[in-house]
């Protein structure tokens, strides 16, 4: 089954013309509505009306990370305040995150989106979704939520955390699909085991899972132990949210594009430069129908490749691999995105700290796990009280909670015990296999 | 009548508190008493050594976080009850006792208990008027 048939299998020659044409749109509309896009523009000596063909986008300027922290929080939005009906953010919770900002029709595209995507996934209105992703400020909780609720499927809200309750309502609702991250459906899959539940006997036949990077081999972990089609989801928050891409039933061999609404390129993240379908490099995203966070080929980090074959489930548009991993030094964590720099800038708040740090990030039964090392400073060690060094502690891990969004383990180390580097620092040891 | 403590923070691992004690031992500092305070992520040592100068300077120069204390030392009667007197002139003055730790002199007649306070001075005070012998830095160090 395809949601949206017309669109989904448009031939490419269409496809084309369509995306041309809702490019010129946007590019129009950014030029004249967004002051970053009209100096971008301007410093590159690009005008809208230069876009004549698919081809002129490579002309167009990036749009980055940092340009979107710059422009916090409203300094990219196309449309005013009283059109936007929903804000959500993305890495980290607070500071300096990015604000992404949705009019009532990019809601509605949204939900069209992520309906074809569980309906990619072989759902129907007739199953119950159990939806893990956390509600809130993270897209992947309301994304996922109206996707079903668009399709009409029953939505079992359940959002993160408190595992024993998960696995209960597994149990009684009898949930047909459940969207959450890969490693949490491992770790679902094996509290439940512990707890005396027979995992494979549910009524689950399918998960979404999505939200981090992950493996063949942990598909296959996760439909054995829990007796489903996993299928991988794909989306960001400054694009959209969840349902940007997705891997459908058929295929199970790289994540559907949406192509009427998004255009997606892959660039050499050290030149820029555009690669031929098929090479592998950073992906690069426009959106064509977004109006109240348009954004013009924005950066995504994210490594993977484009592959144009035909697909047998009849879409058309174009797939990328698994993520392959990231052209900077993002980290995901249970889903939540992070940077060392944020946690560097809790970190130099604090009194009592030197400025070296290392991020030890591992996986244990199924959970990420961040450990910040942290040397401490002679001064706060004075007194020789161990309440303040457990005070510091407390303090680093609640802030680090606090503005980024997740638990870390806080390990103080000795006064230059920690690597000093010259040039680009390599603080983060991720142990993590996937 | 106070006595200068050393403390030093040691990371939980293998071999920290050997290398501490080996820069002691290599710098010919004798320690008179000691205790160790562990968290789950870290230790701290406290140390009452013959040479309060040197031992940190030592310490510092291995690359150790060193802090220093003032502490108390009280000698206590080696009979039952012996401590519980000591306490009870603290409690009803009201000072606190953030941690202590005991050794027993050479001679083996008399326990000697270490005490930090919250109130160093007015706690030295109390148990001196009580009649209870509180030693000075120096002869603690050269027990």
């Amino acid at each position: 089954m395809i949601y949206n048939e017309e669109f989904e299998t448009l031939p490419r020659e269409a496809l084309d013309s369509l995306q041309l044409k809702r490019l010129q749109q946007v590019v129009q509309r950014v030029y004249h509505t967004v002051g970053f896009y009209r100096r971008a523009f301007d410093e590159k000596g690009v005008k809208p009306e230069d876009v004549r063909s698919l081809d002129d986008l490579k002309r167009l300027p990036f749009t980055t990370k940092q340009d979107l922290r710059e422009n916090y929080p409203y300094g990219m939005f196309a449309v005013p305040m009283s059109s936007v009906v929903r804000v959500h953010v993305s890495s980290g919770t607070t500071g300096r995150s990015t604000v992404v900002g949705y009019t009532k029709r990019d809601i509605d595209h949204w939900s069209e989106l992520m309906a074809r995507s569980f309906v990619m996934a072989g759902l129907t209105k007739n199953d119950i979704v159990h939806n893990a992703y956390g509600y809130g400020l993270f897209t992947g909780g309301l994304g996922a939520h109206y996707g079903a609720e668009k399709l009409g499927a029953s939505v079992i809200p359940m959002s993160g955390g408190n595992t024993k309750r998960q696995i209960m309502i597994l149990q009684d609702f009898g949930p047909t699909a459940i969207c959450c991250t890969p490693s949490y459906a491992l770790y679902l899959a094996e509290h439940g085991e512990e707890m005396g539940v027979d995992m494979k006997s549910l009524k689950l036949r399918v998960g979404i899972l999505g939200a981090e990077p992950w493996s063949e081999k942990m598909r296959q972990e996760i439909e054995t132990k829990l007796s489903i089609t996993a299928l991988d989801i794909y989306g960001l928050s400054e694009v959209m949210g969840p349902g940007v891409s997705m891997e459908c039933q058929e295929g199970r061999h790289g994540l559907h594009i949406y192509e009427d609404h998004f255009i997606a390129e892959i660039i050499n993240p050290d030149t820029g430069e555009v690669l031929p379908y098929g090479e592998t490099g950073e992906l690069v995203f426009t959106t064509l129908t977004k109006e109240a966070f348009p954004l013009i080929r924005y950066r995504t980090r994210d490594v993977t490749r484009l592959m144009r074959e035909p697909c047998k489930c009849g879409r058309t548009h174009v797939r990328m691999d698994r993520v392959m991993g990231r052209s900077d030094d993002m980290l995901i964590i249970r889903g939540v995105n992070v940077y060392p720099s944020q946690v560097e800038s809790v970190l130099v708040g604090i009194e009592g700290l030197e400025p070296h740090y290392r991020l030890v990030v591992d996986r244990e039964e199924n959970l990420d796990t961040l450990e910040v090392q942290v040397e401490l400073s002679e001064s706060i060690f004075e007194s020789g009280e161990i309440r303040a060094l457990q005070g510091l502690e407390k303090k680093i891990k609640k802030d680090i909670k606090d503005y980024l969004g997740v638990s870390a383990r806080v390990k103080l180390v000795e006064p230059k015990t920690l690597q000093r580097f010259e040039g680009k620092s390599k603080r983060v040891i991720d142990k993590r296999t996937i | 009548m106070k006595v200068e403590q050393i403390s030093i923070f040691l990371e939980n691992k293998p071999g920290t508190l050997e290398s501490a004690t080996r820069t002691l031992r290599d710098a010919n500092i004798n320690i008179r008493a000691l205790s160790l305070a562990d968290t789950s992520d870290f230790g701290v040592l406290r140390l009452i050594v013959n040479d309060v100068e040197k031992a940190k300077q030592v310490l510092k120069d291995a690359g150790f976080t060193v802090g220093r204390t003032n502490v108390v030392a009280v000698e206590v009667p080696d009979r039952p009850g012996g401590l519980h007197s000591i306490l009870e002139a603290l409690s009803r003055e009201n000072i606190n006792v953030e941690y202590m730790y005991a050794f027993v002199e050479r001679s083996g007649e008399n326990a000697i208990i270490i005490f930090r306070f919250n109130m160093t001075d007015k706690a030295i005070e109390a148990l001196q008027k009580k009649g209870f012998k509180v030693l000075p830095g120096e002869k603690v160090y050269s027990l």
